[in-house]
């Protein structure tokens, strides 16, 4: 149990000493990965769709909803149930239990306490699980009730929804940082190379440079293919100890380092970076890595510019450089920068919370190198990362996480 | 540039008037502030007590200081555009229909980054004054104007749609008799109306008006308000065709309560000033709120004429300030029941005007000119609330500074 921080930056960007250093995740394990596979509707109900993953997850560690004692939910769709009405609906009896709101955030955030709970013994086993349904008109609805700032202050304003939130930033990062919607296209365009990979992407063609840049404009700068599409499904991941995993014989991911922030940065008049900013320095650190050592990397990726601001942000090249570093990678499977090996949400759908599970549950996959067609070789340490909730200008949470495992 | 309006052809009785759709209505009680705000024209953003912090969007505590002593205060309007977009689809049918639409992202000198409506002859990354307004759901939201006016800059279509003007429009004028209806009927000619027709009542009799107003060549028809088939009739008639509807119809006699005796002319003035009003509105009101949405020349506004005394009773004229206040209640109830048409009222309240009724009044008295100017003003800036000369602007500040300190300097004459 290593010291790892001796220094935090704080939101002025000054460095300051810190006097309690934070303590290692070492002995968790994540295992079970389960992704349901999305459908564009569903009649179903968030309920039908979260206990279908965590079955998927119990049946993959060979368990029985009996075995579990901590509950970690998060989803936009479960109304009026919160994560405590499921217990009853679902019949578990948890000691440990927690609704994580953060969208995007979700999966990194309920990773870092699901780790700390079975660290300091509160739960022995773990289920994290995200899901939303889609029903006709549901996504407008949920639109509707998203956040007091935006029924405020954003919706009045053209009602874009979250495209022309992101319109906005695109808008500012292209004049600030001369990208291009080439650059944006670079990385949609690996993206679905990626998807068409994985058996249950719900984009299945073939996406070209052309027909992104020919796309039906949205909300200028964002064209139809920076959107993602709303959908229903669920993922699902097990939190437990190494000892446990090893017992029961699952391939399991360690977590060598997570950060999460809130609401950083909330000077700056348009947002063009994140909370990443504030601790990526402590997560390399935490980690004992670098950028370099990342074999592969899965980004919040709602718009492709707000991948391009993770890529920057934690590290892997300097702000603003982004454009070139998508120019001078491959962000494939194959490639030397493997990026959203699944497809993201921008080709395999945004399954509402579930979309802040997606890179998570796939990095699992990679390092126990269980990806199937999507594995990456030699994935032994992934990178993670979330990004959730425009509150009303900007995305408020961020979070990252470190995976480690024995790979394919 | 704006394109300036051109008339709008004749409409086509086989096509389906579009229905009124409105634009996010939902605020949290906070926020309401810019619709008082817009109400009244001003541009006000709330700014902590204690720390001086100016905030937005609206908030319960300060996002610097924790204080809970937030007050709406006129700002700084000015400020520069960060970023665009203009929206090409939306699932608010409101914002469909009307797509694309412009939005963007302006950091005020002021300090705090507002996302707003942008008009159309904002440069890229320009400065800009930004303008506190009403929408069509008649909430208070931001709008980025050029620095300095454009041509025909008033056309802009997202700017018309969250104004009353009278630009293209038909305006019905309820009482050709009242000193004030030629004022009105030229100033909104000259600022573009289309039509102006006048109710006249009982036409047997002298109308000092009329030569002032057919000269101006407004269409004379008869209106009586105290007369439910007259009104009805008069509806049947142009109610199809009323964009703008300014009821400027008013009984008045000095007097309180007891002074009079009896109650002739109170029944009177409620008979004009209260159920006219009422009339009128069951009579017109339907078909205008049918037509919020039916183009250049869409109906978009009704406009009620008060006494600033509406707000408090003065004693000397108290039997007739009390149906002014009946007036403004029913005027409050319109604005429920047209809230879901998009169709505007206004309140024009005035202080003592310059006619026979007020002749014992000392000045400053208000003259027909000026207030239909003010009156037109609040239409072209699409206001709710607008209070004509010094008597009205001075009795709504006394009012919003404490209404039973005015009521009580009211009883004492006017004065403390």
């Amino acid at each position: 149990m290593g010291e790892f921080r001796e220094h935090i930056r704080t939101p002025d960007g000054q460095v300051r000493a810190v006097t309690r250093p934070r303590q290692s995740y070492a002995g968790v394990a994540l295992v079970a990965p389960a992704t349901v596979p999305y459908q564009r509707y569903s009649i179903q109900t968030a309920h039908w769709w979260i206990a279908r993953a965590l079955r998927m997850a119990l049946d993959a560690a060979g368990l029985r909803p009996g075995d579990l004692d901590g509950l970690s939910m998060a989803s936009f769709t479960l109304f009026p149930d919160t994560a405590v009405g499921l217990t009853q609906h679902l019949g578990l009896s948890p000691r440990w239990l927690d609704h994580i709101p953060m969208g995007g955030a979700a999966g990194i955030v309920a990773l870092r306490r699901a780790a700390r709970a079975v660290q300091a013994g509160d739960a022995d086993i773990v289920a994290c699980v995200a899901g939303d349904t889609n029903h006709i008109d549901s996504f407008r609805q949920l639109l509707s009730s998203f956040s007091r700032f935006q029924t405020d202050a954003a919706y009045p304003y053209g009602y874009g929804g979250p495209n022309a939130n992101f319109a906005l930033l695109t808008d500012r990062y292209m004049q600030e940082y001369g990208a291009t919607r080439a650059d944006f296209g670079r990385l949609c365009v690996a993206q679905r190379d990626n998807a068409l990979k994985n058996p249950h992407a719900l984009m299945k063609k073939q996406l070209s440079l052309q027909q992104y840049l020919d796309a039906r404009p949205i909300a200028d700068p964002i064209a139809l293919f920076d959107c993602v599409m709303p959908c229903a499904g669920a993922e699902a991941f097990l939190v437990m100890t190494v000892d446990e995993a090893e017992r029961r014989g699952l391939p399991y991911a360690t977590l060598a380092a997570a950060i999460e922030r809130h609401n950083a940065h909330p000077d700056d008049p348009i947002q063009l970076r994140g909370g990443w900013t504030m601790d990526a320095d402590q997560l390399y650190q935490m980690a004992d890595c670098g950028p370099p050592d990342i074999d592969l990397l899965q980004t919040y990726d709602d718009y492709p510019v707000i991948s391009m601001m993770q890529i920057e942000d934690l590290g892997f090249c300097a702000k603003g450089e982004a454009p070139q570093f998508v120019r001078d990678h491959d962000l494939t499977i194959a490639g030397d920068f493997p990026h959203n090996t699944s497809g993201g949400q921008l080709s395999a759908g945004q399954a509402g919370a579930a979309g802040g599970f997606l890179g998570l549950v796939e990095a699992i996959r990679q390092v126990t190198g269980t990806a199937g067609p999507t594995q990456v070789p030699g994935a032994r340490r992934a990178m993670v990362s979330g990004f959730g909730m425009i509150n009303y200008d900007r995305g408020l949470c961020s979070g990252a996480a470190i995976l480690k495992g024995n790979g394919p | 540039m704006t394109q300036p309006l051109t008339p709008p052809p004749k409409k086509n009785p086989e096509k389906r008037t579009l229905s009124p759709t409105l634009p996010p209505e939902a605020r949290s009680r906070a926020a309401m502030g810019l619709t008082a705000a817009a109400a009244e024209g001003r541009f006000a953003l709330q700014v902590c007590g204690e720390c001086g912090a100016t905030l937005y969007p609206a908030r319960d505590a300060c996002n610097r200081c924790l204080s809970v002593d937030l007050r709406w205060q006129d700002i700084d309007p000015r400020g520069e555009l960060l970023a665009e977009t203009t929206v090409r689809t939306s699932t608010n049918l409101y914002f469909r229909e009307r797509a694309p639409w412009r939005t963007g992202t302006v950091r005020m000198d002021a300090g705090p980054v507002v996302i707003c409506h942008v008009h159309g002859d904002v440069g890229p990354r320009a400065r800009v004054v930004l303008s506190n307004r009403l929408d069509r759901a008649g909430q208070g939201v931001l709008l980025a104007m050029p620095e300095a006016p454009t041509p025909h800059m008033e056309d802009d279509p997202q700017l018309r749609a969250m104004t009353s003007d009278p630009k293209l429009r038909r305006v019905l004028i309820v009482d050709a008799r009242s000193e004030n209806a030629p004022a009105i009927a030229a100033a909104l000619l000259q600022a573009g109306a289309a039509t102006i027709f006048a109710g006249e009542a009982q036409s047997w009799r002298p109308n000092p008006q009329r030569a002032a107003l057919l000269a101006l060549g407004v269409q004379l028809l008869p209106l009586d308000v105290t007369d439910a088939g007259s009104v009805r009739e008069l509806a049947g008639e142009i109610g199809g065709k009323v964009d703008i509807l300014i009821n400027n119809a008013r009984f008045m006699r000095p007097g309180g309560v007891l002074q009079r005796g009896d109650t002739a002319f109170a029944q009177q003035e409620f008979d004009v000033n209260v159920l006219g009003l009422m009339r009128l509105a069951q009579a017109f009101g339907p078909a205008m709120c049918a037509r919020t949405a039916d183009g250049v020349n869409s109906a978009v506004a009704w406009v009620n004429i008060l006494s600033a005394y509406a707000l408090v009773n003065a004693p000397e004229f108290g039997s007739f300030a009390a149906s002014q206040a009946a007036a403004l209640s029913l005027g409050q109830s319109l604005r429920g029941e047209f809230r879901a048409s998009g169709l505007r009222v206004m309140h024009v309240f005035v202080g003592p005007t310059e006619d026979d009724w007020h002749q014992p009044l000392p000045p400053p008295k208000v003259a027909p000119a000026a207030l239909a100017a003010d009156l037109l003003r609040g239409l072209q800036a699409g206001l709710e609330d607008v209070h004509s000369g010094d008597v009205a602007k001075e009795l709504a500040e006394r009012f919003r500074a404490g209404p039973k300190v005015l009521e009580r300097e009211m009883t004492m004459g006017g004065r403390s």
